[in-house]
């Protein structure tokens, strides 16, 4: 990794950390409705501890994927515009926004993290620690997605459809809402495909293996989630290759 | 030449966009692409921005093929662009410190550059600012120091005033042309107003993708026959008729209204109210404006 390109990503995160800070009361909506969600149907269900990864799993997704919706714009008529006439390589911007954007919704996720006795949960630290990694790489993955999602779109309105279409289906396949235990046999099925039941799967393996004894392996939600992570970035870098939409007009 | 087009062509599907395009730039000039909107402008500069690839033909700036090179390119222009590109949540210094960690400048040297920068455009005392807090002539100094930050060879502009009110857009011309005069810039700029494209050292006129003329201001206007007359008038057909019947003149009408061009205008008005009394409603002289030039090579006008 060259200098120029370590510059380029660290400045670009630098930015959207900054915007963060000078927004912080959008950050309270974000957090504050998932925690009004995961409390009334934690408590609707009588079962806070089972519903908690879902709730931390769902307000970072959501975070991450729709603080990339603000590609689409920014190429048109923002700050990305003069990025794109830089020498920084794509793949800078990508790693840069990627990182930035998935670091915010990271913090999200740690937030929410602190209601964790609320759910009658006491994890000991290192489990906490591992909790922590496995919501940065959901954050990751989702900011990745939302990138690859967004670079390809024209409108904001054609990237909600899309989010709705994918984000929420995904989620409540994942086992955030039920135990692939009590599940139909086809629907089993579609959770074993689903990657994100694998990372919520090994969110609760830490925070609350006590709720849900009936999940994947930790080995292969490891896997599943880093992979994951891993692929979906390398597609985004691929897709900046080529020049975004809405600058050919 | 900083920069060099040669038959440069694109399309869109079958829509040609631009068509078999050759200029080149001298350096330490202001070279202008006027033509109105959808003349293949916006096209041109994707195009010298790197944006865009070309159809077919090549671009070379500052000895660097655009398509091919395009990293070379980019090092060595500074674009200014018709929407803002600065973010808003940022302070003026925060958004060169940003864009100038881009260009691999960075620290104390980054730093100082960036008062030399601001200094130069006047916007010293504002670097701690906002950007959301500015005002649109002051966030468009603050494109152009962007720009303007990592020593480009030469400064591209996409419609450099739109959006300006008027106090701002001659303040805007001056700034360019002291770029140019006081430190040797050369600078590009696409446009579709007049005042703008009378500031340029060379100009080229563009229609349809299409070169209409080159040269600098005055040698196009030299090229309109003498005075410009312009009747406004209640039927410019009949008129036009009797105009040519009576005078052997070729009047265009644009617009609604009549206009031709003849040396000596002044005395042609008296014989032409007298000619035709009741038929006219108003009568204006000027000497050639570079939109009579357009309007000679292509029949509509500019805006």
């Amino acid at each position: 990794m060259s200098k120029d390109f370590g510059l380029a990503v660290t400045t670009l995160w630098w930015r959207e950390l900054v915007r963060f800070w000078r927004e912080r009361a959008r950050v309270a909506g974000f957090v504050g409705s998932p925690l009004l969600f995961w409390l009334i149907i934690g408590s609707g269900f009588g079962d806070l501890a089972f519903f908690f990864p879902g709730a931390i799993t769902l307000t970072v997704m959501v975070s991450a994927t729709f603080s990339t919706m603000s590609l689409i714009e920014d190429r048109r008529e923002g700050f990305l515009l003069a990025v794109l006439v830089s020498p920084a390589p794509r793949s800078a911007m990508v790693l840069g926004k990627v990182l930035g954007a998935s670091t915010l919704a990271w913090i999200q996720g740690l937030v929410l993290l602190a209601f964790l006795p609320l759910a009658g949960l006491r994890p000991p630290a290192a489990s906490l620690l591992a909790a922590a990694l496995i919501i940065y790489l959901i954050s990751f993955s989702f900011t990745a997605l939302g990138f690859l999602i967004a670079w390809h779109m024209e409108s904001s309105q054609g990237f909600h459809a899309v989010m709705n279409l994918v984000l929420f289906p995904l989620w409540m396949v994942s086992g955030a809402l039920f135990s692939p235990a009590s599940a139909h046999g086809w629907m089993q099925v579609l959770m074993q495909l689903n990657p994100l039941a694998y990372s919520l799967a090994a969110l609760r393996h830490f925070l609350a293996p006590a709720a849900d004894p009936h999940r994947p392996p930790l080995a292969s939600s490891l896997i599943v989630t880093a992979g994951g992570a891993l692929a979906l970035v390398l597609l985004a870098t691929l897709a900046a290759r080529r020049h975004p939409k809405g600058s050919f007009a | 030449m900083i920069v060099s087009v040669r038959n440069l062509t694109h399309r869109y599907g079958s829509r040609v966009a631009l068509d078999d395009l050759s200029f080149d730039v001298a350096p330490g000039t202001i070279f202008g692409l006027l033509g109105p909107n959808g003349s293949g402008k916006s096209t041109l500069f994707r195009i010298l921005t790197t944006m865009m690839a070309p159809t077919s033909g090549r671009v070379t700036i500052a000895g660097f093929d655009a398509v091919r090179r395009p990293d070379e390119v980019r090092r060595r222009i500074g674009v200014v662009f018709q929407s803002p590109s600065l973010d808003r949540k940022l302070t003026v210094r925060e958004n060169l410190t940003a864009l100038g960690r881009l260009y691999g400048l960075w620290g104390a040297h980054l730093q100082s550059r960036i008062s030399e920068t601001l200094e130069r455009l006047g916007l010293a005392d504002r670097a701690g600012e906002l950007v959301e807090t500015l005002s649109g002539g002051l966030r468009r100094r603050v494109e152009i120091a962007r720009a303007l930050l990592a020593g480009p060879s030469i400064l591209l502009f996409d419609e450099p005033s739109s959006g300006l009110d008027p106090a701002a857009r001659l303040e805007l011309v001056s700034v360019i042309a002291g770029l140019r005069d006081h430190h040797g810039v050369t600078v590009l700029l696409a446009t579709h107003v007049l005042e703008e494209a009378e500031r340029c050292d060379r100009l080229l006129l563009l229609h349809h993708g299409r070169r209409v003329a080159e040269g600098t201001p005055a040698e196009l206007k030299s090229r309109v026959g003498g005075d410009v007359v312009v009747l406004e008038v209640a039927d410019p057909e009949a008129l036009r008729g009797r105009i040519l019947e009576r005078f052997g003149l070729q009047a265009q009408a644009v617009d609604g209204a009549l206009r031709v061009e003849i040396p000596n205008g002044h005395r042609f008005i008296a014989e032409l109210v007298e000619a035709f009394p009741g038929a006219i409603r108003s009568i204006g002289l000027h000497k050639p404006t570079l939109e009579d030039v357009f309007l000679d090579e292509t029949g509509v006008s500019i805006d």
